[in-house]
């Protein structure tokens, strides 16, 4: 591989690498959203059966 | 306007992103001068313009919230000014790439439009100390609109000091006699400057629904435990 080849794959890369770590990031903050609302699901649940 | 479905947005942000890079390697001629190189132009300066969209749609959403009031359009002008320094991190980043391949240095502080880019970028970076420094509140997103809104000054100066220098080594493809490319050349651009701003509306979208979802579940939250 040529230094041009590889600055030109390095560039590309670079971008490919960042949009892959948003999605890692919104992926996980996804989750962290999930769980938040199945902890609300439980509380409703435990406030209708205190209730 | 109705809004464009999510799932849509990504899919054509994929379609064109897929269709631009295949321009950029298999399409395009490639240039005489700086060999295949040349080709993180295609990413390059699409990232720089992308980033100037991000942050002037940040400051058209703070001058709406000073004109309205409404706290969607603060939460709105933050999430594209994130976005903004994303895609400046990443020209800065690329520009380094090709500054190194094709001036032998990654960075030079000769260059005008380097150097007032990267005043630009630092600039919408104290945008989040700013923010993340005063409570919640009117307060803050009154500080951050009017922040926002000065940082838009940067955008023409930083766009046009390239084309005011009269020292320079990086290249201008655009001038006042249009793009200095071939049609072909021309063409794989605007694929790809369409494909970083359908990406930029795409990261827009998913970051401000997850941004919304996450208010409204600790509101949720605050209403079911009081």
């Amino acid at each position: 591989m040529s230094p041009s080849e590889k600055y030109t794959a390095a560039a590309y890369l670079v971008v490919f690498v960042a949009v892959l770590v948003y999605v890692v990031i919104i992926g996980s903050k996804l989750q962290r959203l999930q769980r938040q609302v199945a902890q609300l699901v439980d509380l409703v649940r435990e406030n209708r059966t205190d209730g | 306007m109705k809004a464009i479905r999510l799932p849509v947005l990504a899919g054509g942000a994929t379609a064109l992103l897929g269709l631009g890079i295949a321009l950029a390697f298999f399409y395009a001629p490639t240039d005489p001068d700086q060999g295949l190189s040349q080709r993180i132009f295609y990413v390059h300066v699409p990232l720089a313009l992308t980033s100037y969209a991000c942050f002037g749609w940040g400051a058209w959403k703070a001058l709406r919230y000073l004109r309205t009031r409404d706290e969607r359009a603060d939460l709105e002008s933050y999430v594209a000014i994130h976005q903004g320094v994303i895609f400046g991190a990443l020209t800065l980043l690329t520009g380094s790439i090709w500054a190194r391949i094709s001036w032998g240095v990654w960075w030079s502080w000769n260059e005008d439009q380097l150097v007032l880019f990267l005043v630009l970028f630092l600039f919408y970076c104290a945008y989040f100390m700013l923010r993340f420094s005063v409570e919640a509140g009117a307060a803050r997103a009154n500080m951050c609109a009017v922040y926002a809104l000065f940082g838009a000054v940067l955008i023409p100066v930083s766009f046009l000091a390239i084309r005011l220098s009269k020292r320079f080594i990086h290249p201008v493809v655009f001038n006042s006699h249009g793009p200095q490319m071939t049609g072909s050349q021309f063409v794989t651009f605007c694929i790809c400057l369409a494909a970083m701003l359908a990406l930029f509306a795409t990261l827009y979208a998913i970051e401000l629904a997850g941004k919304r979802l996450d208010a409204s579940l600790r509101e949720l939250r605050e209403l079911l435990t009081t």
